[in-house]
């Protein structure tokens, strides 16, 4: 009973952190009649740019994930290990990285333009567009090479020895099954995109609802507008956030795909180069903060180092607040209180809790509160979908076995729930603790010029061309980051018996 | 004597009917098909599934709406019988306290049980550490602790080679000796081996126990297909 009534308390927090912030904006944004033709223009582009992105990587991922399918070679598994982390990989930093292989002092730049190549610019929607890909590529290739690795290896053995179409017989079946949910994921995501269209976009024409929001708010101080566009993200991103939930398949964080399926078709070069393709877009950018950022990791302005810790404490708060909540959550109901979070985006939750605290607190003195909150909000959908077959596996196999010995409420938790979930709760608490320290979301929002958190510091940093300080704050966020995720998630498998 | 008096266990769709008495202090097998029911018996008994109609009694007491943990059993599984993240200590202390560092006393009495099944000098290792005749013993040396008089065995050696069971079996019976020991079996041999009476079950319902040799001899009507006579 009193685990009934904790989770039923813990399921009422969050859905209310997350509906009265809404009402609130609802409140103030009094209907969407006042759309402007640049906020029409706003609602087009977040639709249009997340429709090519989530295109774009899923056509891509197709060729990247059949060739990782069916060849083994040195560096597979690391290189598949290495698409799980841009998930986990501050916004901002690979928009740095980006910046260096792809901007116009860049890499490609360089090469290409003694050959007489026009100068690229990364800056505009095809920018937004192309980070957007470098987020999400991985994302696609990991849930479809998870269809592949699905299909029983006996199937291509009789197909092989019948002379069977492949493609037809067993891909395209489980393509059709997989792609439009992997569509749908990445489609959601580039809607509530923010931090790429913030430093990549701009302008009329690649302004997306989450920046009109921002600009509205911080350039305008236009309260109602804010409010009438966060109504427009909110309805925009909870319909689709509903398709999509209805669509997905697999395990977006899913791992086992070390596996190879031997097969008898296909091109070795063709694979290759597809494979050296992907895997040339994900790591130069990543090289590019390595090389650029050492050199000017002994002189970096002092700002950062509080920044640094301030961003350090957000990161850790988030990691126990958001694994307290979604102990107690661990049930149907409670995920779906928390997916009521993914639907909504950090800057609406940012505007209605600016417009809540505003009468009665300066909004920048809860700066880091805030980020607080908004960060465990959005993290809890994927921490349950992480803890939750845990939990229910450890109550399989023990429920009954600590039953008949006696162990209930705490005992039981302390004795059986608590130890057999090390393991997913470290690589939860990993993700939370990685995403909080790389989050430049609604902090944009509150912060007072000096207390920002380190992506906040390093967005500014790069606005004001110190670009070698900005390398290198980047080189800082990202060993930070990826850090708490290697010591939370390690921290779990140390000693865990399974 | 534990009596069924008209119970019926219900588990989804399936239902499992008892009207029977189950000697007290002697070993009764449950012998049947898959899917008969067997389990749902066991587990009937042990509070774990719903009774939707009857009596359950034990000693003229009623225990059918009593927790797993206030029943006057105790209970093998058929896996999962250890926690694999704790000490062989502390598996087997569950049965006397629910803390993870047992007292002296504690640890001695566990010491002392663990010592008479050859598994002394091993309750610092994890259930990992030991073979699967070990952790047999382990599961067995709880059950006993748990000092009820009735204890369920559910198949909980059926991963083990032939000769291992046997012996694990004649192991259980002997220090049970005075229990009342309700075993679960798909193997008459096992019956045989060790039961003083047997429960023949087969499509939901328990049928009235009969003497070892009395049922090899002559299984009821339903089991014959079972038994391929």
């Amino acid at each position: 009973m009193a685990r009934r009534a904790l989770s039923i308390i813990a399921a009422l927090v969050v859905a209310g952190a997350v509906i009265v912030p809404v009402a609130a904006v609802l409140w103030r944004g009094g209907g969407i009649t006042a759309l402007s033709a640049a906020d029409w223009a706003a609602l087009r582009f977040t639709v249009w740019q997340a429709f090519w992105s989530a295109a774009i990587s899923v056509v891509l991922a197709v060729p990247v994930a059949r060739a990782l399918a069916r060849r083994a070679f040195w560096g597979r598994s690391a290189l598949i290990s290495i698409m799980g982390a841009p998930f986990i990989l501050p916004v901002i930093v690979a928009i740095l990285g980006l910046l260096a292989v792809f901007g116009g002092n860049g890499l490609l730049n360089l090469i290409l333009g003694p050959l007489g190549v026009p100068k690229l610019d990364i800056y505009g929607a095809h920018g937004v567009i192309l980070a957007h890909v470098f987020f999400n590529l991985p994302l696609a290739v990991r849930l479809i090479l998870q269809g592949w690795l699905a299909i029983p290896s006996e199937r291509f053995q009789v197909a092989a020895s019948l002379g069977a179409p492949l493609f037809w017989l067993l891909e395209w079946p489980m393509l059709k099954r997989i792609v439009p949910g992997a569509f749908a994921v990445i489609f959601v995501i580039c809607l509530g995109s923010f931090a790429v269209a913030l430093t990549l976009g701009g302008g009329p024409r690649a302004t997306t609802v989450e920046l009109a929001i921002y600009q509205a708010f911080k350039f305008d101080f236009d309260l109602s507008k804010a409010a009438s566009l966060a109504v427009v993200q909110l309805v925009l991103g909870g319909v689709a956030g509903l398709i999509a939930l209805m669509l997905a398949r697999g395990d977006m964080l899913g791992a086992g795909l070390d596996r190879v399926v031997q097969r008898w078709d296909g091109s070795r070069v063709i694979d290759a180069a597809w494979i050296a393709a992907a895997a040339a877009f994900l790591l130069f950018p990543l090289g590019a903060i390595l090389v650029a950022g050492v050199p000017g990791l002994l002189d970096l302005p002092a700002s950062i180092w509080p920044a640094t810790l301030r961003s350090l404490a957000v990161a850790i708060a988030a990691v126990v607040l958001t694994i307290g909540l979604a102990l107690p959550l661990a049930t149907r109901a409670g995920e779906a209180a928390s997916l009521l979070g993914i639907s909504v985006s950090g800057l609406v939750l940012g505007t209605g809790l600016f417009l809540l605290v505003q009468p009665y607190v300066r909004p920048s003195d809860v700066a880091l509160p805030v980020t607080l909150l908004v960060n465990v909000l959005m993290s809890l959908p994927f921490v349950l979908r992480i803890l939750r077959p845990g939990i229910e596996g450890a109550r399989e196999d023990f429920g009954r076995l600590g039953q008949s010995l006696g162990l209930r409420g705490w005992a039981l938790w302390r004795i059986v729930y608590l130890p057999r979930l090390r393991r997913p709760m470290g690589f939860a608490a990993g993700l939370t603790g990685a995403l909080a320290m790389g989050d430049l979301g609604v902090i944009t929002l509150f912060s007072r010029p000096g207390e920002g958190t380190l992506p906040l510091v390093m967005y500014q940093l790069m606005g004001a061309y110190q670009m070698e300080a900005a390398y290198s704050a980047a080189l800082v966020l990202v060993v930070l980051s990826l850090g708490l995720f290697w010591v939370f998630d390690k921290g779990g498998r140390v000693h865990a018996d399974v | 004597m534990l009596t069924f008096e008209g119970v019926v266990y219900s588990q989804g769709a399936f239902s499992l009917a008892a009207d029977l008495s189950v000697a007290a202090g002697k070993v009764t097998a449950v012998i049947g098909p898959s899917g008969a029911g067997k389990s749902t018996l066991l587990h009937g008994v042990a509070g774990f599934v719903p009774q939707t109609a009857g009596r359950l009694l034990w000693d003229g007491a009623a225990i059918g709406a009593k927790t797993p943990d206030r029943r006057p059993v105790s209970m093998l599984f058929q896996d999962n019988n250890l926690f694999p993240h704790l000490t062989v200590l502390q598996n087997v202390g569950l049965a006397l306290t629910t803390g993870l560092r047992p007292s002296k006393d504690v640890t001695e009495r566990v010491e002392d049980m663990l010592a008479q099944v050859g598994l002394s000098g091993l309750s610092t290792r994890k259930p990992a550490g030991l073979s699967g005749g070990q952790q047999s013993r382990v599961a067995l040396v709880r059950a006993l602790l748990q000092d009820r008089p009735v204890m369920l065995m559910d198949e909980p050696f059926s991963a083990l080679g032939p000769a291992l069971k046997d012996e694990m079996l004649d192991l259980s019976v002997s220090l049970a000796a005075g229990r009342t020991v309700i075993m679960v079996t798909h193997d008459p041999n096992d019956a045989v081996r060790i039961a003083d009476e047997v429960v023949g079950v087969v499509d939901g319902k328990a049928w009235v126990p009969l003497e070892t040799s009395a049922f090899m001899a002559q299984p009821p009507e339903p089991m014959k297909n079972y038994f391929g006579s």
